[in-house]
């Protein structure tokens, strides 16, 4: 509900987007200001609803591999790591070969450290510094490349099939990776020197945003932002699919809650990223990529929820089956739509300037929250 | 007070320290290529639309069979095809990709029993109408096949009747239907 401005108060109502550059897209914010501050402020979504669940419901499993990349074009790659994780479990007889997985997580985990960098980009944006994004750009390119070479595409991925993934990799793409790798980890000082520690950025986000523990639970927040008040929860971890349990990596968490919180959260997740990517490479087995006997029409039949991290926290997928060729009943639980519904108890007496450090912080993605 | 100066050190050292990133980087040379006078090559595994593949014998492999039409989920192909009197396969017609619906998701490519399709490597494909992007693929095949030089040749199954395949009356778009 929106609130109708009262005359009897000396407020200002502000529509902020839905294009407003700081949204990222089309959210619409309807803020009561008094003065420079905020006294409520109401998400208002929708403006990029393109039917991706029922449009799930009425094409074949196939058919929606070109979806997932459309909600978040962050992370493209999760979001079809979590559709193909679900639809396999209703078909038991599916044996997914061991260098898919590897091939699905190195992938994903490599979109999860460009997702970020774009994050890190559009936040400090969002904050008024303009040339960070182009450092961490550099860095994306080169993944996007490596991604490129392997998928065929640069944001919106379709990569991943039932029973496996539509490409193979060769030694010289492992090599590239991991020339990435090592790239990456020299850059990261880089970037802290950059930005972490500068004065003004670490003046705009620290004890701005406060989210508690509590209040983080209570609206399921989930991901970095969740992470960010000190709650080491992850998919990944919690609730292990894939080949994750075979690796070895931490769950960074900051106690500290605010912006600042979840921007060390994101950094550390980058270098955990690339521990996994590094790892997994070195185990990738050799074999087939994709499964040998994949039906030729998928009919499954069941009723699953499967849970991945993506990029924004956790994604899951709610699929229902009846045995016919398309889903009776999907429903995509995405990360950035509980995140961004803390923001009305969030950011009720902040400064307008803080509401966009607080937003940004949220990393939205504003097309999975539409949906 | 004193937390106040240490303040203002602090922060002064940060933003120098910042100004040394920003100053090393700035000697060096520029990472971006300047799109209109250079272009940044092609990676081999881009997939761009699809296209037929043409054989070494300068002709299609694509049996009509219509499995890449069923697969796609947003409905962008089209065949057409007769079956000739006295043949026994149907002959392809017209291949009609329309690419403004096209997804990339590769299902048609994934699907066809004899490999007649592979993504194209169109990076900087650019038009000015949505006609622009109705492909007739059998006239590119054709094209590609005069590129290569080869001769666009019909497998002869009957010895009568070798008519060229003709490509759909309408393809060739006119810039002022935008
Ligand atoms: S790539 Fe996908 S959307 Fe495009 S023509 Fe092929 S099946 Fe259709
Ligand atoms: S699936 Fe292949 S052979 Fe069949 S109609 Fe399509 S292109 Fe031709």
């Amino acid at each position: 509900m929106i609130q109708k401005p009262d005359p009897t108060q000396e407020t200002l109502v502000l529509n902020m987007g839905p294009q407003h550059p700081s949204t990222h897209g089309v959210l619409r914010v309807v803020l009561h200001c008094d003065g420079e501050y905020v006294l409520d402020a109401e998400p208002v979504i929708g403006y990029g609803h393109r039917m991706h669940e029922l449009i799930g419901e009425v094409r074949d499993h196939r058919g929606f591999y070109a979806n997932v990349g459309r909600m978040d074009y962050g992370g493209a790659l999760s979001f079809g790591h979590g559709h193909i994780l679900a639809v396999e479990r209703m078909l038991p007889d599916l044996e997914v070969p061991e260098r898919a997985e590897y091939l699905r997580v190195i992938t994903t985990e490599l979109n999860r450290v460009a997702s970020h960098l774009l994050w890190f980009g559009a936040f400090l944006l969002d904050l008024g510094a303009f040339t960070p994004i182009l450092y961490s750009f550099d860095d994306r390119e080169a993944i996007l490349d490596l991604l490129e070479h392997v998928t065929g595409a640069r944001l919106t991925f379709s990569y991943m099939r039932v029973g496996g993934v539509c490409a193979d990799v060769d030694k010289d793409w492992c090599d590239g990776v991991l020339a990435f790798v090592k790239r990456m980890r020299d850059r990261i000082p880089m970037y802290h020197k950059l930005v972490s520690g500068n004065i003004i950025f670490r003046k705009r986000v620290e004890d701005v945003g406060l989210i508690t523990r509590d209040m983080a639970l209570k609206y399921g927040c989930t991901g970095p932002v969740i992470r960010g008040s000190g709650i080491p929860y992850d998919v990944r971890r919690s609730e292990p699919y894939s080949i994750y349990p075979e690796l070895d990596f931490d769950i960074p968490t900051s106690e500290r809650c605010d912006c600042m919180g979840r921007y060390d959260v994101r950094w550390a997740e980058i270098e955990q990223s690339l521990r996994i990517i590094e790892q997994a490479i070195a185990k990738l087995p050799e074999g087939p990529v994709m499964a040998e006997k994949v039906p030729k029409v998928i009919k499954a039949k069941g009723e699953v929820y499967q849970a991945v991290e993506a990029a924004r926290g956790s994604l899951g997928y709610y699929i229902a089956c009846d045995g016919s060729t398309s889903p009776y009943r999907m429903k995509i639980r995405v990360p950035s739509y509980s995140n961004l519904s803390i923001l009305k108890e969030l950011t009720r007496g902040i400064l307008l300037s803080d509401l966009v450090a607080v937003m940004g912080s949220f990393d939205l993605v504003i097309p999975e929250i539409d949906r | 007070m004193l937390n106040y100066f240490k303040e203002i050190f602090v922060g002064i050292k940060s933003l120098l320290i910042g100004m040394k990133v920003t100053a090393f980087y700035g000697t060096k040379r520029t990472i971006t290529a300047h799109y209109p006078f250079e272009k940044i090559p092609v990676t081999l595994n881009f997939r761009g639309h699809i296209d037929l593949v043409v054989t070494k014998k300068g002709y299609h492999k694509c049996i009509t069979c219509g499995m890449c039409e069923r697969a796609c989920p947003s409905g962008c192909i089209t065949l057409d095809s007769v079956k000739p009197e006295g043949a026994k396969k149907k002959k392809l017609t017209g291949y009609t990709l329309d690419f403004t619906k096209c997804s990339l998701c590769g299902n048609c490519v994934e699907t066809c029993p004899t490999n007649a399709i592979k993504y194209s490597n169109d990076y900087y494909l650019v038009g000015t109408s949505r006609h622009d992007f109705h492909f007739d693929l059998l006239d590119r095949a054709m094209k590609a096949a005069e590129e290569m030089g080869i001769e666009w040749t019909e497998p002869v199954e009957k010895p009568k009747e070798p008519k060229e395949p003709q490509a759909e009356g309408g393809e060739s778009p006119s810039p002022a239907g935008a």
